[in-house]
């Protein structure tokens, strides 16, 4: 059944011809044009319109894989700033054309995407990402375009780049408030519970640099690959360890299996409570409210926050996407996001970048948490922390906050424990 | 009208065709983006060259060539991150996740001429190291396949848990310079696209050669009927093994130069899904062409880009629609179309031409069995 060909002899030449061909193709391909220039960004000048009605921005948020179920709702809240601020009137007197991306959860689209609202769509501003794997791949390619992502959710710290704003916490607003929290309450040693990837691995590096400096001991650290939904071994390894306290750096639908299975081992919130940095009213649906009752989370922003500006936040959210639709900390920051990026263009009157980053500093907004400012040496926001307790109607009550604003330090160098934790 | 064409000469038509494409026409109509896109695909496309080989030709269905594009990645990303960070120095992420000290794996490859000839050689080397252990224990279709797939799961995982060496889930990215040339730069951009579209294009003249070799007849051979082949004194294994460690090479190249072309390389461009999406392109290509899986991978490619730009989250149902589509109703892939046509239309025996005609060949029906 073999078929057969005979080479004929021409054909040896032939392909040496078309390798000759292909060679000289490939050389004047770049032939004649300079290579190797030494300025760091050759390629910063932009691209961006500003001489019409309009002014583009970009959305870059994962609308599809795994991490779609959290992004669509930072989506949601951008998209709901964004009809506000263009019914006020736009910004500087711009009404703003938004264009959205959908970065499929995956680190390399998010950086193709990025380049993509960067070079071909000319926004002047992008917002969005979740994962810190999604915000390594796009930082490069903001800095190497000069131009601005502002990134709306809680991270590992450790990180600053003159091209990202970043509106969600830092760990000296998140992780060390509650582990201060967890002290004041008498907390003497702690379990770690993580997904195996950047954000859990450099937070715990961080709690075990605070635990012993405070004399807290660390009874066991765990990690499981993200997804994975197999813990009972981890909960026998945590009900075994008798630890004060759990502290859970788990993402996504991990949370789901481990509470179920924290329930069922019969581990309740009175005794060995668990404080979540990565759970808020939105994942509290999915995980259930029974599975979660009483136990803690770590975040700046809660639904049930009383303030006039959240009350209205709260039912403009409702009366566009729906009565059951919850409000939760990553939302707001994206949605806080916008504001800023509004105050600053119209304190600079001028949507350039470097514009942008001079005038920052300083600029706030009176956001669903309560008051907002721009630092302006490392981009990050002052925020207020605040421990949560998780109610039966799936809300987050606060029970402790710092009462003021906490200035962001990324690389916590306020922190003498924290001196020889990298960066 | 490339049909009426007869053997070699479609070939040499359809090269050429793809030199003027890829290095006057797209440098020319595309900006900086899309042409980076297109290097992209370029690079996926030569992965589907030895896809090709291995498993339009040789049978093999190879689930797993995540791990031999990721092999070559990773080394290539390495070298870069090892460049920027400048001599004795370490990465800046290990400097971040780390201790700061180069673990003793990574030294080597500060050196590009190191990096070069790993990239080359390492892939194609441990191809050969688990094809001795497949092929001479006769483990072929199902079986392969799924070991091939654990493979590249197992990659992804161990890439995942050594966040201090490998950079975990965020993979290695920050690039500023390849080989000394700042990559920022448009001019070197496009330097590199040109690099990327002549390696594809010498890919496929060595695959043109291997399929009209004594080589390729007896690849052809082995997959239509192994035993045969033994009995003639050949040892199937052997001939098995030359497929699979050239197409484990060309993914490794593929891979380091996807690196300085993407900007990054992280565990999800290694891992299952990636490798399926691979084995999808070429499917819908058709693997038993020379052109066809380069073309599908490249179509598919840009259908992905094109249609999550316009409809985001409903890409995946598209494109395995295609892919049942495809296998369903046109087993040859696109590239059968053209004879599926002409059949239809002149009822007979299927044409001789050797590229052609594989889609209508019957020793396919008795290979179908294996593959899918």
């Amino acid at each position: 059944m073999a078929k057969t060909s005979q080479l004929p002899q021409k054909s040896r030449l032939l392909s040496l011809g078309c390798l000759a061909l292909v060679s000289a193709l490939a050389l004047t391909g770049c032939g004649g044009s300079k290579v190797g220039s030494d300025t760091a960004a050759a390629n910063t000048s932009s691209c961006v319109k500003t001489d019409g009605d309009t002014i583009k921005i970009g959305f870059l948020n994962s609308r599809s894989g795994t991490m779609a179920i959290s992004e669509n709702t930072v989506y949601a809240a951008l998209a709901m700033a964004k009809d506000e601020i263009n019914a006020a009137g736009g910004v500087n007197g711009k009404q703003l054309e938004v264009v959205a991306e959908d970065g499929a959860s995956e680190p390399t689209i998010f950086a193709e995407k990025a380049q993509k609202l960067i070079s071909s769509d000319c926004v002047a501003a992008v917002f969005g990402g979740w994962t810190s794997a999604s915000r390594k791949a796009m930082l490069p390619v903001f800095e190497g375009a000069n131009s601005l992502l502002y990134y709306p959710v809680q991270y590992e710290g450790l990180e600053a780049s003159k091209n990202i704003f970043y509106t969600g916490a830092t760990t000296n607003q998140q992780i060390i408030p509650a582990l201060d929290y967890l002290k004041e309450k008498g907390v003497k040693s702690l379990f770690l519970v993580g997904s195996d990837y950047v954000f859990p691995r450099t937070a715990n590096k961080e709690i075990k640099a605070y635990a012993d400096a405070n004399g807290i001991e660390i009874k066991g650290e765990e990690y499981t690959p993200l997804g994975s939904t197999d813990f009972a071994t981890i909960v026998n390894k945590v009900k075994g360890a008798k630890a004060d306290a759990v502290f859970n750096t788990l993402n996504g639908d991990s949370n789901v299996a481990f509470f179920k299975e924290y329930t069922n081992a019969g581990l309740k919130a009175a005794t060995m409570p668990v404080v979540s940095v990565s759970i808020a009213e939105e994942e509290v649906q999915g995980i259930g409210a029974a599975n979660l009752k009483d136990q803690l989370t770590a975040w700046n922003y809660y639904q049930t926050l009383d303030t006039p500006v959240n009350k209205k936040f709260v039912s403009d959210f409702k009366a566009k996407y729906g009565a059951d639709r919850v409000t939760s900390d990553p939302m707001e920051a994206a949605y806080t996001s916008l504001y800023l990026w509004k105050a600053t263009a119209e304190k600079a009157k001028s949507f350039a970048v470097p514009d942008i980053q001079a005038a920052a500093g300083g600029v706030s907004f009176e956001a669903p948490e309560g008051t907002v400012t721009i630092n302006g040496d490392n981009h990050h926001i002052a925020k207020t922390a605040l421990i949560g307790q998780i109610q039966p109607d799936g809300l987050i009550k606060t029970i402790w906050s710092s009462d003021q604003a906490i200035e962001p330090d990324p690389f916590l160098k306020t922190y003498p424990w924290a001196a020889g934790l990298g960066g | 009208m490339i049909g009426y064409l007869k053997g070699p000469g479609r070939v040499w038509v359809g090269l050429a065709l793809g030199a003027v494409v890829l290095f006057v026409l797209a440098p020319s109509v595309l900006s900086d983006f899309r042409l980076m896109l297109l290097g992209k695909y370029l690079c996926f496309a030569m992965v589907a060259v030895g896809i090709g080989l291995a498993w339009g030709r040789g049978g093999m269905l190879v689930l797993g060539q995540g791990v031999f594009f990721g092999l070559g990645a990773y080394l290539m990303a390495m070298h870069l991150k090892l460049s920027d960070a400048g001599p004795g120095k370490a990465p800046d992420f290990m400097l971040l996740y780390g201790s700061g000290v180069v673990p003793f794996w990574w030294e080597p490859f500060r050196s590009p001429v190191v990096t070069l000839v790993a990239i080359l050689l390492l892939p194609a080397a441990i191809a050969t190291v688990l094809g001795l252990a497949i092929f001479r224990r006769r483990v072929k279709g199902a079986y392969f396949a799924i070991l091939s797939q654990a493979l590249a799961a197992a990659f992804a995982i161990l890439l995942i848990g050594q966040q201090t060496t490998t950079g975990g889930t965020n993979g290695l990215n920050g690039f500023r310079g390849f080989l000394g040339y700042n990559l920022f730069d448009p001019v070197n951009k496009q330097l590199i696209f040109s690099i990327a579209a002549a390696v594809l294009l010498a890919m496929l003249l060595l695959t043109w050669h291997l399929y009209r070799s004594r080589y390729g007849e007896l690849l052809v051979a082995v997959r239509d009927q192994e035993e045969r082949v033994r009995f003639l004194g050949y040892n199937p294994a052997n001939i098995k093994l030359v497929a699979y460690a050239i197409a484990a090479a060309m993914a490794g190249v593929a891979g380091a130069l996807f690196v300085p072309i993407a900007g990054i390389i992280s565990p999800a461009d290694v891992g299952v899904v990636p490798s399926i999406a691979f084995i999808i392109g070429v499917a819908i290509g058709g693997r038993n062409t020379l052109l066809g899986p380069v073309l599908g991978t490249i179509l598919v490619a840009y259908a992905q880009t094109t249609l999550s730009e316009q409809f985001p989250g409903f890409w995946t149902y598209f494109q395995g629609a295609l892919l049942i589509l495809v296998i369903a109703f046109l087993p040859g892939g696109l590239a059968s179309l053209w004879t599926v046509v002409k059949r239809g239309r002149r009822p007979g025996p299927p044409s001789a031409a050797p590229m052609a005609a594989a889609a209508a060949d019957p020793a396919l029906a008795s290979e179908q069995k294996v593959s899918i």
